[in-house]
C-alpha cells in the first residue's frame, strides 16, 4: 500500500472496499483531508435544500407563470410568460414562452407537457415540480420548510467559516489568483485540471464560482424571497431597493436558474475532474493524490 | 470510466424519481403535514417577532395605482339575494358583529360611511404570486370592533361571507375567513367600500370586503356580511379559519 496522508493517518480500509473506492490504483498516491466534517455536511444540507427550493419553486410559479418589474403585475407587458394555446374544444395544442414579446414554441418543455399522457397547459413540467401536480398550497409548504432550513444551514456555515478562517483561507481570491485567471480559463476550456499538488487548493475560477453564489447568489435569493412576503415588507421598506415586490419576484427566479446553472457546471466539473476522488472527498473528507508526496 | 459514469447518471435518475415520488407521498402523510404546519407556526412566530404588530405596509402614490386590477376568486356571488342587494343598491346590506362581544353590532352601508375612514394605496399580493395596487378607503376595523367591545376571551375575528363555494349554493359553506385581533386591530386592516375612489364593483366585492394589508390576498374576504367574534374557529366549516385553508392553505397570510 503507497497510500500515505498528512494531515491526519489513512484510516484502515480493507483492500476491497480500497478498490472499490478508487484508493489503490498502481504506483505511488497519498490522500489528504480536503473538507471538513462540518462542511460536508453543509454542502450536502444545502445540496438537498436547493435540489427541494428548486423544485417547489417551479411548482409555485405553475400557479402564475409570468413574471414582471415593477410592484404591480403590468398583465399587458410582462417580461416572460410560459403560455398554452388552446382550441375550440378546450384541448391543448401547443405551449409558449414568451420572452420580452417574442414567441417561442416550447411544447413539451413550457407551457404544456404531458401529464399522465395527456399533454396539459402547464408552466414547467410535472417532472420538474415538486410536488409533480400543480398543488400550490403544498408546495408553499415544502418551499417555506427548506427555505428555513438552508438559512440555519447557512448561518452555521458562514460563522464556522469566518470562524474556522475557511473563508479567508480557501475561498477569499488572491491577488495571484487573478493573475492566473486567464490562464486557467483556457485550460478549463480544453478541460485541463489541476493536478497533483495544485489540486489541494481551489483554483481561481473556483473560488469566484463558490464565492459569486456563497456571497452573491445566496443571500440575495433569501432577501427577494422575504420581499415577496407582505409581513415582511411592512417590518422591512428598503426591502423595496429590489424596485417592488414583482422585480424581486423575478430576481428571485433568475437567482434560482443561477443557481440551477452552478449546479449544472458544477456536477459537470465533479465528473470530469475525477468523479470518484471528488465524492469521496465530500463525503469522507479524503482526496487520493496520485504522485509521491513531495517531501 | 464510462461504467461509472453510466452508473452516476443511473443514480442520479433513481435518485429523482425516488425524490419525486416520494416527496409527493409525504405530501399525503399526516405526520409530514403536522410538521409542515409546526413549520407554518415558526414562520408566523418570526415574522410577528420582527415586524410586531404595528408595522405598516408600504403605501404609494396615485401615480402607483395598476391600470388593471385582477379581481379573482368569486367575481360574482350569483345568488338572488345578492342580485336583490345589487338591484336596490345595497341599501338594506347589513354587517353585523356578533360573537365574543359586549355590544353586537348591526351596520348599514350608511354607518360605514358615517365612520372616519382611512384611504391607503396598498399592494395586493395574491398566493399565485401576482400583484396589483389599488386605493381603498373605508373605516379602520379596530374601530367598529372597540365599539362592539371584545370580551377578554375573544381571540380571532371569523369573516362570514355573500359567495357561496358550492355548486349548490348551501350558504353554510359560503367563503369565510379568519384572523387574530391583533391583525384585525391592525391600523390598515380597514372595511373598504371604496376602490380608486368609486364604490367597490360585484367582481371586486361590492359592498364590502375586508383589506389587511400585510395578507395575502385570500385572507382579505369580499362580499362582508358578518365578523364573529370567537375563542376558536375548529368547528367552523372544515375546521381550519378559512375557505382556503379547508383546501390546504396556510391559515398564516404573510407569507
Amino acid at each position: 500500500m503507497t497510500i500515505q496522508s498528512d494531515a491526519a493517518p489513512t484510516p484502515h480500509i480493507p483492500e476491497r472496499i480500497r478498490t472499490a473506492l478508487g484508493l489503490s490504483p498502481s504506483g505511488p498516491h497519498y490522500a489528504f483531508y480536503r473538507h471538513k466534517g462540518l462542511v460536508r455536511a453543509a454542502h450536502w444540507i444545502n445540496a438537498l435544500c436547493l435540489a427541494i427550493l428548486f423544485m417547489s419553486g417551479l411548482n409555485i410559479f405553475n400557479a402564475h407563470t409570468a413574471l414582471y418589474w415593477g410592484n404591480s403585475s403590468i398583465f399587458a407587458h410582462p417580461i416572460l410568460v410560459l403560455g398554452t394555446y388552446y382550441n375550440d374544444d378546450g384541448a391543448v395544442t401547443r405551449g409558449v414562452t414568451t420572452i420580452f414579446g417574442h414567441e417561442f414554441t416550447t411544447t413539451g418543455l413550457f407551457g404544456a407537457s404531458n401529464e399522465d399522457g395527456v399533454l396539459t397547459g402547464r408552466g414547467f413540467p410535472s417532472w420538474a415540480t415538486l410536488p409533480g401536480p400543480n398543488w400550490l398550497a403544498m408546495a408553499r409548504q415544502w418551499h417555506f420548510a427548506f427555505a428555513w432550513l438552508l438559512v440555519f444551514n447557512a448561518v452555521v456555515f458562514f460563522i464556522y467559516g469566518i470562524w474556522s478562517r475557511h473563508f479567508a483561507r480557501d475561498l477569499a481570491p488572491t491577488a495571484k489568483d487573478l493573475t492566473h485567471l486567464p490562464r486557467e480559463i483556457a485550460d478549463h476550456a480544453r478541460l485541463k485540471f489541476p493536478h497533483g499538488e495544485k489540486a489541494r487548493h481551489y483554483n481561481a475560477l473556483q473560488k469566484l464560482a463558490y464565492c459569486f453564489v456563497i456571497f452573491i447568489l445566496g443571500p440575495l435569493i433569501v432577501l427577494t424571497g422575504l420581499t415577496m412576503s407582505p409581513t415582511m415588507d411592512s417590518a422591512f421598506p428598503l426591502l423595496e431597493i429590489f424596485g417592488g415586490r414583482q422585480s424581486a419576484r423575478t430576481i428571485h427566479f433568475l437567482c434560482a436558474f443561477g443557481f440551477f446553472g452552478f449546479f449544472l457546471v458544477h456536477v459537470a466539473m465533479v465528473i470530469l475532474s475525477g468523479s470518484w476522488n471528488n465524492l469521496r472527498s465530500m463525503i469522507t473528507g479524503w482526496y487520493v493524490i496520485r504522485g509521491r508526496k513531495p517531501s | 470510466m464510462t461504467d461509472r459514469r453510466g452508473f452516476l447518471g443511473r443514480a442520479v435518475a433513481g435518485a429523482s424519481t425516488l425524490l419525486l415520488g416520494g416527496c409527493y407521498d409525504l405530501s399525503q402523510k399526516p405526520w409530514f403535514t403536522n410538521a409542515l404546519g409546526k413549520v407554518e407556526d415558526l414562520t408566523h412566530a418570526a415574522q410577528n417577532l420582527i415586524a410586531g404588530p404595528q408595522a405598516l405596509a408600504p403605501e404609494f402614490t396615485k401615480a402607483d395605482i395598476a391600470p388593471v386590477f385582477r379581481a379573482n376568486g368569486t367575481l360574482d356571488p350569483g345568488t338572488p339575494e345578492y342580485a336583490g342587494h345589487v338591484g336596490s343598491g345595497f341599501k338594506n346590506w347589513r354587517i353585523t358583529v356578533t360573537g365574543l362581544v359586549a355590544h353586537p353590532l348591526s351596520l348599514s352601508l350608511d354607518d360605514l360611511r358615517r365612520l372616519p375612514a382611512r384611504t391607503q394605496i396598498t399592494r395586493h399580493d395574491c398566493v399565485e404570486g401576482w400583484s396589483c395596487i389599488g386605493e381603498w378607503t373605508g373605516p379602520q376595523l379596530s374601530r367598529i370592533l372597540a365599539a362592539a367591545a371584545p370580551k377578554p376571551e375573544a381571540r380571532y375575528a371569523v369573516f362570514y361571507c355573500a359567495d357561496p363555494m358550492t355548486a349548490e349554493g348551501d350558504p353554510s359553506h359560503n367563503y369565510y375567513e379568519s384572523m387574530d385581533l391583533s391583525e384585525a386591530m391592525h391600523p390598515q386592516t380597514i372595511l373598504a367600500y371604496q376602490m380608486n375612489g368609486a364604490p367597490l364593483t360585484v367582481p371586486h366585492g361590492a359592498p364590502v370586503r375586508l383589506r389587511a394589508e400585510r395578507q395575502l390576498g385570500y385572507k382579505q374576504p369580499k362580499y362582508v356580511q358578518r365578523i364573529d367574534l370567537v375563542a376558536d374557529y375548529s368547528a367552523i366549516q372544515g375546521g381550519k379559519g378559512g375557505y382556503w385553508e379547508d383546501l390546504g392553505y396556510t391559515w398564516y397570510g404573510g407569507i
